[in-house]
């Protein structure tokens, strides 16, 4: 491999400066306060401090809505991620056969990648208004009693249909794409052979996006576990009770509306290692049986 | 990490908001949190006081809802840029009063200014939930509302109920929803926003029952605790539980959602903040107004405690400044800016002298009901029941609260396991909070 050369040994340290500094100032130095926090006990305004080594902690972990909020959030991401990867793999092997409009049908199915989180929330909120939503007509007529404003489990289907649904679009082009990088001869060849759609689609296909699906599953856990914060606030607010009480909607709970500051960094701590760990032990052992063509 | 970052982007914009250009003036920076009409009533009174004299200039800045201009604030303190006037909210209350280190409370600023605070001036119910147990007032109210019931005139009349007498016990709420119900006049007889304001908070007030120990928290000396579970309310709540389990009561959630199902004609009996009036004005329906009914195991309504919010003065700034605060409470207290506060954005006045006045321009007769939260706020003397609740984690427990109703209009839990949780979590959270003071 070729390695680069600078003929000054100091220009490659300037040329990587700002991004330096951009994650000194907005990553390394609020992660360092987090973690300083979350030994101290103080009043919301910082008038009275106390340092009390680990017992944030210790409260954090042994409080049962912790632990219902780990359980939470667990269902939540793992169903959000499984669905979402699932409907944009149809979709974008379906989009694969068209030969008209393909084009406009893959426009369509990127636009709600566009809507904001908040947004998302208030439209699938409003579609399923029990009182004036048109869509809650569907469960109405099924004969259940639609109500996610006291019932736990719908409102949790409520919030992971719309989390599911913004992001289908995302996982969609990436299934498009991988889908394009398919030799189409293989696909040939095994037709020929006398291998069935189903039988190309799971023998050949599907292992050839390991690639991209491994990928997807990394961004989309990530995206479950993290950037789904409005969608709850606007759909649930982490209600009914505490049913949709993710890990990180605990942490603004506790931080912002409760303003215990400091349980809620030692909470942003605990999500700074699961996060670690998670990245680590995807890339560690998942990507491993990944076969990259 | 991420409230961190949060916090330092709030503070970060706390710094470009206060470093506007300077000019001889002396610049005033109010943080509030008005929206819409509201909004608009904000910056004509800024912008009238500003135009009345030439020493100082007040610039109100929007800061988003309620909890997130708090929690801008307190950003802001902590970065040591703070605001010089802030608009908290009710619940915040106990918050700032905490924060005995960062607040300047408004009677010295007032004092300091040569201005007299002349108390008497003030309707009672609001200057004392906004008082120290001293009397010293420290946050001056800005919009205060108190809840009371709207009822929905022609689903009465569907009914066979008297559309122009309301409900004035929860009794009569309780059989007069059902009559609703029964008759197919509407789909559901009642519902409410905010039950802890409503239920919890002023159903203790006006029915004169303790809402925890230490006078709801208003006396110094000890860790309040919780009285929710006290029969009245078990018995209160359990009658909305049973209620809601055929949908004769409809939760529509935690705040005010649940004026869209009374405006939809849903529901034919609604608690709500006398704030709200104006969507139902708007809305072009027929309906009347009633006091907050009241429990008729309790000894008749005593007073309602005011919502809303007030002014806080931060800690920290120069002497001139102050005056310059001061100059603008006096403004803002002044009879015909009280006035058009109060007709406009529909939250009572403040001083006594603005609602003599909006009373002889006839302005209740041409509204009626208007007077209603005033009266109900003013009707008695408060006692040590109904001064208000002052914890300085409201916030959370209103939280709990809403947790535990939650699980029990799904039908998990009864009335009785529901306040038995909600002090039980309560007690523990409050303990904590004045463990961090």
């Amino acid at each position: 491999m070729h390695r680069a050369t600078f003929p000054n040994r100091w220009l490659p340290w300037l040329l990587i400066a700002p991004q330096l500094a951009i994650s000194l100032v907005f990553f390394y130095w609020p992660a360092v306060q987090a973690l300083w926090q979350s030994t101290l006990r103080q009043d919301p305004f910082g008038l009275r401090t106390a340092f009390v080594g680990l017992a944030n902690f210790r409260r954090v972990l042994f409080d049962p809505a912790y632990l219902n909020s780990i359980q939470v959030t667990a269902v939540f991401s793992l169903l959000t991620a499984f669905l979402s990867m699932a409907i944009a793999l149809l979709l974008a092997v379906q989009a694969d056969k068209i030969i008209r409009g393909r084009g406009l049908y893959r426009t369509l199915m990127i636009w709600p990648y566009a809507v904001a989180p908040a947004i998302a929330g208030m439209l699938w909120l409003f579609m399923f208004n029990p009182s004036f939503g048109t869509l809650a007509a569907i469960p109405r007529a099924l004969g259940i009693h639609w109500d996610p404003l006291l019932n736990g489990t719908q409102a949790m289907g409520l919030v992971i249909a719309a989390a599911s649904w913004k992001q289908i679009s995302y996982n969609f082009l990436f299934f498009v794409a991988g889908l394009q990088a398919i030799p189409k001869s293989l696909l040939e060849a095994s037709a020929i052979d006398g291998a069935g759609p189903a039988k190309r689609f799971w023998t050949i296909v599907f292992p050839l996006l390991a690639p991209t699906s491994f990928f997807l599953l990394v961004v989309n856990t990530v995206y479950a576990l993290f950037d789904t914060f409005g969608i709850i606030h606007a759909v649930t607010s982490g209600g009914p009770g505490k049913s949709t009480e993710t890990l990180v909607y605990k942490v603004y709970n506790d931080g912002f509306v409760n303003l215990l500051l400091n349980s809620s960094a030692a909470q942003s701590v605990i999500l700074m290692v699961i996060v670690i760990a998670l990245t680590a032990f995807q890339f560690r052992y998942v990507e491993r049986k990944v076969h990259y063509g | 990490m991420i409230f961190r970052t949060v916090l330092a982007a709030a503070a970060a914009i706390g710094i470009a908001a206060s470093a506007l250009p300077a000019s001889a003036q002396t610049q005033i920076s109010w943080w509030h949190a008005m929206t819409g009409a509201n909004n608009e009533v904000v910056e004509k009174i800024a912008a009238d006081f500003n135009a009345s004299q030439k020493d100082y200039k007040v610039a109100p800045v929007f800061k988003g809802s309620y909890p997130e201009t708090l929690n801008a604030g307190i950003a802001a303190f902590r970065a040591g840029q703070a605001p010089h006037i802030m608009q908290v909210f009710d619940v915040g209350t106990g918050v700032m009063m905490a924060a005995e280190g960062a607040v300047k409370p408004v009677a010295d600023v007032l004092s300091e200014s040569g201005m007299a605070f002349d108390k008497s001036q003030y309707l009672p119910g609001i200057v004392a939930y906004y008082s120290k147990p001293d009397g010293t007032m420290l946050s001056f109210p800005y919009n205060s509302s108190s809840p009371i019931t709207y009822i929905n005139k022609d689903i009465f009349q569907k009914a066979g109920l008297d559309p122009n007498s309301p409900p004035k016990t929860w009794t009569e709420v309780w059989d007069m929803a059902k009559k609703i119900k029964a008759s197919g006049a509407a789909p559901c007889g009642y519902t409410s926003t905010w039950l802890t304001w409503i239920h919890l908070e002023n159903f203790a007030a006006w029915n004169n029952a303790p809402y925890a120990t230490y006078e709801n928290g208003l006396q110094p000396g000890g860790v309040p605790e919780l009285k929710l579970n006290d029969p009245i309310y078990v018995n209160h709540f359990q009658a909305l539980a049973d209620l809601g389990k055929d949908g004769t009561f409809k939760y529509g959630g935690r705040t005010s959602e649940a004026k869209q199902i009374f405006l939809a004609g849903e529901c034919g009996i609604f608690t709500e903040s006398s704030g709200g009036l104006g969507d139902i004005v708007k809305s072009g329906m027929n309906y009347g107004i009633g006091q907050l009914p009241y429990d008729t195991d309790s000894g008749g309504p005593q007073n309602t405690i005011p919502g809303g919010a007030s002014l806080w003065v931060f800690g920290g700034h120069s002497a001139d400044d102050y005056k310059g605060v001061a100059a603008f409470f006096d403004y803002i207290s002044k009879t015909d800016v009280q006035e058009f506060l109060h007709q406009k954005s529909g939250y009572l006045p403040v001083t006594l002298a603005a609602f003599e006045a909006t009373k002889a321009s006839g302005f209740y007769d041409k509204n009626p009901g208007r007077e209603t939260p005033i009266t109900q706020m003013m009707g008695k003397a408060p006692t040590e029941n109904s001064k208000g609740v002052r914890l300085p984690n409201l916030p959370q427990v209103r939280d709990i609260a809403n947790e535990e109703f939650e699980k029990m209009l799904a039908g998990q839990q009864d009335a009785q396991k529901t306040m038995d949780l909600i002090v039980e979590r309560g007690n523990a959270a409050i303990k904590e909070a004045y463990g961090n003071m």
